[in-house]
């Protein structure tokens, strides 16, 4: 392989793995302080690009410009189906919450499907003029999605480190019990978890659906991948994802040099069952 | 008007008996031994093309048309599907349930990316077709057929059930630890269940694949099939073998009411009458959860044996 080609599938591996980032932190947001795998967050992606569509064909705003909206409404909507649902599952195991949210992501595509219809949807149709770097071609919506992932990634460490918010919420998932009795406001930090969570969601769902374009499944076939990323990291350790995402999303990427690109989603499979065999607990060192 | 609605009863009741093989697989696994499995359609579809390679006539255009009988399709079906579940059990029993439920996606995944790709062996998205039916081709014979092997997997299951076996499943799903202390080996008790239960799913699918005659990638609708076959068990009532047939046919029932429903939508609609089957499931099993987790017939507990009187002395 030529050096080019190499610098090329980097460049696609981290706009690809800065959008599975954005996904696997929720996944592992969500596990930590709620213990158990949402299965419905892929779909909360696709709702979140479809929300950002509404904004950029209604009042013609450019794509980065709605994504504030998209976030503000999937937080909105992860907020209520946490409040309507999942909260009365709470109590039970939490792997009924598990079969609930796998039933929420089928309920959550079908309204995307009957609001939006089934078709492939693009943001803004034709062809956006590439900035060369040498031989290596990098479109403007790969500097957005990257650019907007950093910003977003900013913005959530510094929630997490300054806030008694986001203090409150690292507490909660490092020790339930310890954070209770301390007098933490579970419920509270759970509602702040899913505005981090559905927020970063929607951002993701629209730098995918920038990245590709918008189907209504689109979200459910990156949740593997998500979740693979949220593995490596070490499950429950948002910043691990960060790391999970972009190992996922570069490896897919090249792998097409020698598998044939069919199987693109199988690599983050192999990827996750290897973790899965020999560090369970994810690749950065740590408790657990 | 009366023969088309026999051949609509036993159609219908074909088709129930097959989710029904599927359901008690699941149960098994979920319901039983409290693991999460999220690849039913993987396991239904190795099943499936498995029956269909083997049994279907020869073909120019891939491997095989073997012609095989009935049975032998149906048991390379089980042992194959049984196969792909000892990979995937290997690798994720060990660990807590959220990760078999993620490797499960990973695994229907790769069975779908696998049909539609290699077409020397599965002739791709065209799929298969000719797949005979065992016996003869009247529908009512194959109903029989269904119904017989349902109820041997019934059977069999409670059988396992209420067998030592059966008990340290149950046990190993309410107190993993308690099992352990116990000197049982949990790893193999819950593989072995894993991949029995992989194989129920896989002669369902064979039953499928005779049924239809025809097998393509997209004739499973992955996602959906896998969900369905939850919302029967869970519907049913989990852990219950009697309850997930009654699960298969009540929610099968109410699917294909959902169909009728839908087929008086006005014509703009009636693309989307497939989403709007699957929101009403959705809500439906959301419904289920919240207002009747144990479902309609929920587990009954084993009685304790009666104990011996104690000699005297």
């Amino acid at each position: 392989m030529e050096l080019v080609d190499f610098l090329q599938l980097l460049v696609y591996g981290v706009v690809y793995g800065s959008i599975l980032t954005l996904g696997a932190i929720g996944v592992s947001l969500i596990f930590g302080i709620l213990g158990f795998a949402h299965f419905a967050h892929g779909d909360l992606m696709t709702f979140g690009a479809y929300a950002a569509l509404v904004v950029v064909v209604a009042l013609g705003w450019p794509v980065w410009a709605s994504i504030p909206f998209a976030i503000l409404l999937t937080a909105v909507v992860a907020i209520a189906i946490d409040q309507t649902i999942y909260r009365r599952l709470r109590r039970t195991a939490p792997v009924i919450l598990l079969i609930s949210s796998f039933g929420m992501a089928l309920v959550l595509r079908s309204v995307v499907q009957l609001v939006w219809g089934p078709r492939d949807q693009v943001y803004v149709s034709g062809i956006q003029l590439p900035y060369r770097l040498g031989d290596i071609i990098i479109r403007p919506d790969h500097i957005t999605i990257v650019g907007g992932a950093i910003l977003l990634v900013v913005l959530l460490h510094l929630f997490l480190q300054k806030t008694r918010t986001g203090k409150a919420m690292r507490a909660m998932a490092d020790n339930m019990d310890l954070a209770a009795v301390s007098g933490i406001d579970a419920e509270r930090v759970i509602m702040w978890t899913w505005v981090l969570g559905g927020g970063l969601a929607a951002a993701a769902g629209v730098f995918l659906a920038l990245d590709t374009r918008l189907h209504p499944t689109f979200g459910w076939h990156a949740l593997l991948p998500v979740f693979a990323a949220a593995i490596l990291g070490g499950i429950g350790r948002p910043y691990g994802a960060i790391l999970g995402g972009l190992i996922i999303g570069i490896a897919t990427e090249m792998s097409t040099v020698w598998l044939e690109p069919a199987y693109k989603p199988a690599v983050a499979f192999g990827i996750m069952v290897l973790v899965l065999v020999f560090r369970p607990t994810g690749i950065l060192p740590g408790r657990r | 008007m009366a023969s088309g609605l026999l051949a609509y009863a036993v159609f219908f009741l074909t088709l129930a008996g097959i989710f029904a093989v599927l359901t008690l697989g699941l149960n098994l696994q979920w319901g039983l031994t409290g693991m999460f499995n999220i690849g039913v359609a993987g396991f239904f579809a190795v099943g499936a093309y498995s029956a269909a390679i083997l049994t279907s006539p020869e073909s120019a255009s891939r491997v095989g048309g073997f012609e095989m009988p009935f049975v032998v399709g149906a048991v390379v079906a089980m042992l194959l599907s049984g196969l792909l579940a000892l990979l995937i059990g290997v690798v994720t029993l060990r660990l807590r349930t959220d990760y078999l439920a993620i490797a499960t996606i990973g695994i229907a995944e790769i069975v779908r990316l696998t049909l539609k790709n290699e077409s020397w062996l599965t002739n791709g998205v065209r799929g298969i077709p000719g797949v005979p039916r065992p016996i003869s081709d009247e529908p009512l014979v194959y109903l029989g057929v269904v119904a017989v092997t349902l109820a041997v997997v019934y059977l069999a299951l409670e059988r396992a059930q209420h067998s030592p076996w059966g008990r340290v499943l149950r046990a190993i799903r309410e107190n993993e630890p308690g099992v352990q202390a116990a000197g049982k080996n949990v790893f193999r008790f819950r593989l072995e269940a894993f991949v029995v239960g992989s194989m129920i799913m896989g002669l369902g699918g064979a039953l499928y694949a005779h049924f239809f005659g025809f097998v393509s990638p997209e004739a499973f609708a992955p996602l959906y099939g896998t969900f369905i076959i939850w919302v029967m068990l869970i519907a049913g009532g989990s852990g219950n073998n009697r309850g997930a047939l009654l699960g298969a046919f009540g929610i099968w029932l109410v699917w294909s009411a959902t169909e009728m429903l839908t087929g008086r939508l006005p014509a703009e609609w009636v693309t989307q009458a497939g989403a709007i089957r699957v929101l009403l499931i959705g809500l439906l099993l959301q419904v289920i959860l919240l207002s009747r987790p144990q479902g309609m017939l929920p587990e009954s507990r084993p009685k304790p044996r009666k104990k011996k009187p104690l000699a005297d002395g």
